[in-house]
């Protein structure tokens, strides 16, 4: 895997306020790779930057061999861009805007047309942009950022504003970019978008990044603690679950036992003690740490707040 | 990059007369009230090379057509503080359009409609004008491009101050209409007090006054020299300023 996208020691501050403070990552061809954290975080001073919009105060930033700031036309016509909360013309039809940015690449290999029935909008062709819903506006705005076949697209808090359904059916149409073969750059806010979707993250906050890797080697690193709930009306349990290898902490309320513990193998040892002792339990549940606590650890908040 | 300008002022017409009020409010009202004010005065209105610049005689036509000019700067003004604060700006600035062309195609379209506006104003008022008159159409749609060109600039220069696009059809509107109370169309600038005389002199809108009052009366180009310069002038340096201070975001 060749990384695409290097950035090495960025920095970018608007007045007193420093926006994003010695940002290094690379991005390899091939892969959706997520910035992810509360807004006002720097996620998107960090991807302007790199789409060439912005100009950092220092440090470099390579995208397909090109110099975002100096060679900005030359990249914007191999990369596509959508903007968080970006806008088009009220009354303009999505053909019209699909022929106009069209004509804005030297490529033309894409079909116009074909992109939007990809994207489920050939029935809203002749729509006006102001009359189509937030999912539909969302679609029209990948279909952009795809017309010039690019090699990156950058996608700013895609799903922000949309209802979970719509949020889904984007997701699809963002992996099926990489199945193209496509490299993407997203930033999102939300952790189960990220966890669903990317295939490496970086968590920053303050400007600052703080780790990346995959969310899976994330969670194993920074998270290891595992719980189990499970009812049971066997009281005497509760000596048996203490003796379990990993368990650290055993609680109950009534017939609910909550073990808590650290390790991938806390759920079978808990599970190869209750057949051991043939205990009857009426339910079990596991909660497994995801991202979201993962950064909770992190930073000592939680992103929403 | 023609092409993407060559598209991108199209589409701008296109959007602008889908928008029911203004089409109407930029190409109907100044037509509308040039008919409705030239038929209260009952008019005759000539061009004159008297050189008697009675209000009644020149300057109707010369006051309608700036407001026609003006109208279509305060229309700009709006354009694009709303451009800017709905990220229209940013998302066309993101694709390999340089911004100039952006601009040019916004620029292009004011001018079309101005053009327009004055030759259905020109043919509706046509009534008015004694049988045989000679209205130099053709030189006096020069001189209003030529004045609206500049007048636009300013026009960017306000786009740049206005904080957010609920204001900007306000300020623009006090920032122009009292210059146009200074241009000689109303007092003839000789007529004002020293201190006035010196703002009128620096207003644009002197010159497009005096250029389009001087055009339509019949006179030559060459004596309208200084006036066009006076223009160009205007539209350099409020178009290097705007380079300097215009906020895309």
């Amino acid at each position: 895997m060749r990384p695409i996208i290097q950035v090495s020691g960025v920095r970018k501050t608007y007045g007193r306020t420093v926006a994003v403070d010695e940002a290094s990552f690379e991005v390899n061809e091939g892969e959706i790779f997520g910035l992810i954290g509360p807004n006002g975080a720097g996620k998107t001073t960090t991807m302007e930057c790199i789409e060439g919009i912005r100009k950092p105060d220092r440090g470099t930033i390579s995208v397909l061999g090109l110099d975002p700031f100096r060679q900005v036309y030359k990249l914007q016509d191999r990369i596509g861009v959508q903007l968080q909360q970006a806008q088009l013309q009220k009354r303009i039809k999505v053909w019209e805007a699909v022929d106009l940015w069209a004509s804005l690449y030297k490529k033309k290999e894409v079909d116009g047309d074909r992109l939007l029935e990809q994207l489920g909008l050939s029935d809203k062709r002749d729509a006006w942009f102001m009359n189509l819903s937030g999912g539909q506006k969302q679609r029209l705005f990948i279909a952009l950022a795809l017309i010039n076949d690019p090699e990156v697209v950058f996608l700013d808090e895609l799903t922000t504003g949309l209802d979970p359904q719509a949020r889904r059916a984007i997701w699809d149409l963002v992996r099926g970019i990489r199945e193209r073969g496509k490299t993407v750059f997203l930033t999102t806010h939300l952790m189960e978008e990220a966890e669903r979707l990317c295939d490496r993250v970086a968590i920053i906050e303050h400007g600052r990044i703080i780790d990346i890797d995959s969310p899976e080697r994330l969670v194993v690193r920074h998270c290891p603690e595992r719980t189990v709930l499970l009812d049971t009306e066997d009281l005497a349990a509760a000596h048996s679950f203490q003796t379990v290898p990993g368990v650290e902490s055993v609680s109950c309320t009534g017939k609910r036992f909550t073990i808590r513990g650290r390790g991938d193998d806390l759920v079978s040892e808990v599970i190869h003690c209750l057949s051991e002792n043939r205990i009857r339990v009426t339910d079990f549940r596991t909660i497994l740490p995801n991202l979201e606590d993962v950064f909770l650890k992190l930073t000592g908040h939680s992103i929403r707040e | 990059m023609l092409r993407g300008l060559w598209k991108l002022t199209w589409i701008e017409i296109k959007v602008f007369l889908r928008e029911p009020l203004g089409a109407f409010g930029t190409i109907g009202v100044p037509v509308l009230a040039f008919l409705v004010l030239g038929r209260v005065a009952n008019l005759r209105i000539a061009p004159t090379s008297l050189g008697a610049t009675g209000f009644s005689q020149v300057s109707l036509p010369v006051l309608v057509s700036l407001l026609i000019s003006v109208s279509a700067v305060l229309s700009l003004v709006t354009i694009i503080s709303i451009y800017r604060e709905g990220g229209i700006l940013k998302r066309l600035r993101a694709t390999p359009l340089r911004p100039q062309t952006i601009l040019a195609a916004h620029v292009i379209v004011k001018l079309l409609l101005t053009a327009a506006t004055l030759v259905l104003m020109l043919l509706a008022g046509r009534r008015y004008f004694p049988a045989g008159a000679h209205v130099p159409w053709f030189s006096f749609t020069i001189a209003l491009l030529i004045s609206t060109w500049s007048i636009l600039s300013i026009g960017f220069l306000i786009a740049s101050i206005v904080p957010t696009a609920r204001f900007a059809q306000p300020i623009g509107a006090v920032i122009l209409y009292p210059m146009l109370a200074f241009s000689g169309l109303f007092v003839p600038v000789e007529a004002l007090p020293p201190a006035l005389h010196a703002v009128a002199l620096a207003m644009p809108f002197t010159y497009s006054v005096r250029l389009l009052q001087g055009i339509w009366n019949g006179d030559g180009w060459l004596q309208h020299g200084s006036d066009v310069a006076a223009l160009v002038m205007v539209f350099l340096v409020c178009t290097a300023l705007s380079a300097r201070v215009f906020r895309w975001e």
